[in-house]
């Protein structure tokens, strides 16, 4: 079977996918089999996003880590590939299923973990960053304004392009470590200069974590590529990661732009109705057996913030808090790891409340979150009912 | 709209689907046989076959069944879609496996048993035999 990828596609109104001589020579199969394999995924890719060239990228950050998603076939694709495969950027990496330190306390079997720690190790050999973080945006440095990146992480796409002056896709798992191999990915949509044609005005009052998760789920389900989102106060980290995790769950929209965009966009209002909506969505129980907080990840000030929240109180029942494992150590360090576990957190590095093996239906019947995206897995993966709660609330019921 | 997303060059048998296929768990990953009693493509392999549907849906985790497929030696030797999804193009650039799009018109008039030779050398793409 011959591979030759041609330069133009028959009756095709955009502009085709332009390869130099070099990317060409890949395509064939001239620099090995695995970048042949890249060089076809980001060729695919480019041509199914109507990109007509592939642009340098600075920094990868991959899904597909969780041995809960991708399964024996991911397990064994990375695997084969890790045997030659290597990255050319800086690449990091998405919460795996569990934390190694504490794994023994939950019932997963042995071949899920030595499955997990088969892909942990292609990954590494692949010379990728263990970091096993949804908040790579918060745990690493940001690079100068308008820097290509290629993420794969929902949230962490939407993050990157809306706040941290980034430009990113929303990259598949197969897209960001074709990249991440290649050092290159394709130039389409959001990479380029985007005018969204919906505005969603925001109208609810004293929103919290969990209004803005609601109005990021809503965002998403709206918007196409990108959406302007006006009437915004002043938002803490906390919320706007949660509006970054409730866009990403809904849709396929990777981008908020500040504003009232231009005079001519549709005008939508998020108000109490249609928050009301989404919450009916998603909050299905009316009380949790277990609390989770982190989805995405916790980072260094909301522990700071919990650890002050819980001075002299402790959860009447299970929490699981979720981080990266960086922060971890340096929480560890200041002293809040110690506090927590004291008020009776189970603190879990490396994995997160999205598709966590460590929550079972058989166990548990309802889970209290104050996460949108964590809500959505939950209730449609894991099958459990969620009742919904910012964190002000969880800590004012669950702890005494 | 005609593309190219993974070039090729291959002779088979159509088998045709109007409902879109979602990988992720409704083919086996072993026999690719479709096991969803509500697809009209229910209990066939698409084992060497040339795949004809609308396009994918579902997880893109289905890039994986795609290759796992090719893996076991039961992949089909093309797809052409309507529309091109990232959990196709990937799982076929993963694997190998030729896939173009093609406009509404030429799709419908494709069916089930035809005889084609796909080259995405060629600026038609399909001859039909």
């Amino acid at each position: 079977m011959e591979s030759t990828h041609k330069y133009y596609n028959c009756n095709n109104d955009n502009l085709p996918l332009e390869l130099t001589r070099d990317e060409e020579s890949a395509l064939k199969g001239e620099q090995g089999e695995t970048m042949q394999m890249a060089y076809r995924i980001l060729v695919a890719t480019g041509e199914a996003t109507d990109a007509e060239k592939l642009i340098p990228i600075e920094w990868a950050h991959l899904s597909g880590v969780n041995y809960n998603t991708i399964g024996d076939a991911g397990e064994e694709f990375l695997s084969t590939i890790s045997k030659d495969a290597r990255v050319k950027v800086k690449t990091t990496l998405n919460p795996m299923g569990f934390d190694i330190d504490n794994v023994s306390n939950y019932k997963l079997d042995e071949n899920f973990i030595s499955k997990q720690l088969s892909i942990r190790n292609s990954y590494e050999t692949m010379g990728v960053i263990p970091s096993f973080s949804c908040i790579p945006y918060e745990i690493f440095d940001i690079p100068q304004t308008g820097t290509q990146v290629a993420f794969a992480e929902s949230n962490a796409a939407i993050h990157a392009n809306s706040y941290d002056n980034l430009k990113t896709n929303k990259e598949s798992a197969f897209s960001a470590l074709a990249s991440a191999i290649i050092g290159k990915s394709p130039y389409s949509s959001l990479r380029k200069e985007d005018t969204p044609n919906i505005t969603i005005q925001m109208k609810v009052k004293n929103p919290n974590e969990l209004t803005y998760g609601m109005l990021g789920f809503y965002a998403g389900k709206i918007g196409d590529t990108s959406v302007n989102i006006s009437g915004l106060a002043k938002m803490d980290q906390r919320q706007c990661k949660a509006m970054c995790g409730g866009m990403g769950t809904s849709g396929t929209c990777a981008k908020f732009n500040f504003g009232e965009g231009d005079p001519n966009t549709e005008k939508i209002d998020f108000d109490e109705k249609e928050m009301q909506n989404v919450h009916d969505e998603l909050n299905t129980a009316e009380k949790g057996d277990l609390i989770t907080l982190g989805s995405p990840q916790l980072g260094l000030n909301e522990i700071s913030d919990l650890t002050a929240k819980l001075k002299g109180r402790s959860f009447q029942k299970r929490c699981m808090v979720f981080l990266p494992r960086t922060v971890k150590q340096q929480a560890q360090k200041i002293g809040y790891i110690t506090e927590l576990e004291r008020a009776g957190c189970e603190i879990l590095a490396d994995c997160c409340t999205c598709l966590t093996p460590l929550i079972c239906k058989d166990d548990v019947d309802a889970v209290t979150t104050n996460s949108i995206k964590g809500a959505f897995y939950l209730k449609n993966s894991n099958g459990v009912g969620v009742n919904l709660k910012s964190l002000q609330e969880i800590v004012e019921d669950e702890t005494r | 709209m005609s593309k190219i997303l993974v070039s090729g060059k291959v002779e088979g048998v159509v088998l045709k689907s109007n409902d879109p296929i979602n990988f992720l768990g409704t083919v086996d990953k072993k026999t690719a046989i479709i096991s969803d009693k509500k697809h009209t493509l229910f209990e066939k392999s698409i084992k060497n076959s040339i795949l004809v549907f609308p396009s994918g849906i579902g997880s893109s985790v289905g890039a994986y069944t795609i290759y796992s497929i090719k893996s076991n030696n039961t992949a089909p030797l093309a797809m052409i879609c309507k529309k091109a999804d990232l959990t196709v193009a990937t799982g076929c650039a993963l694997a190998n496996i030729p896939l173009i799009t093609i406009n509404d018109k030429e799709f419908e008039s494709i069916k089930t048993g035809m005889k084609l030779f796909l080259d995405t050398d060629t600026t038609t793409l399909i001859h039909y035999q």
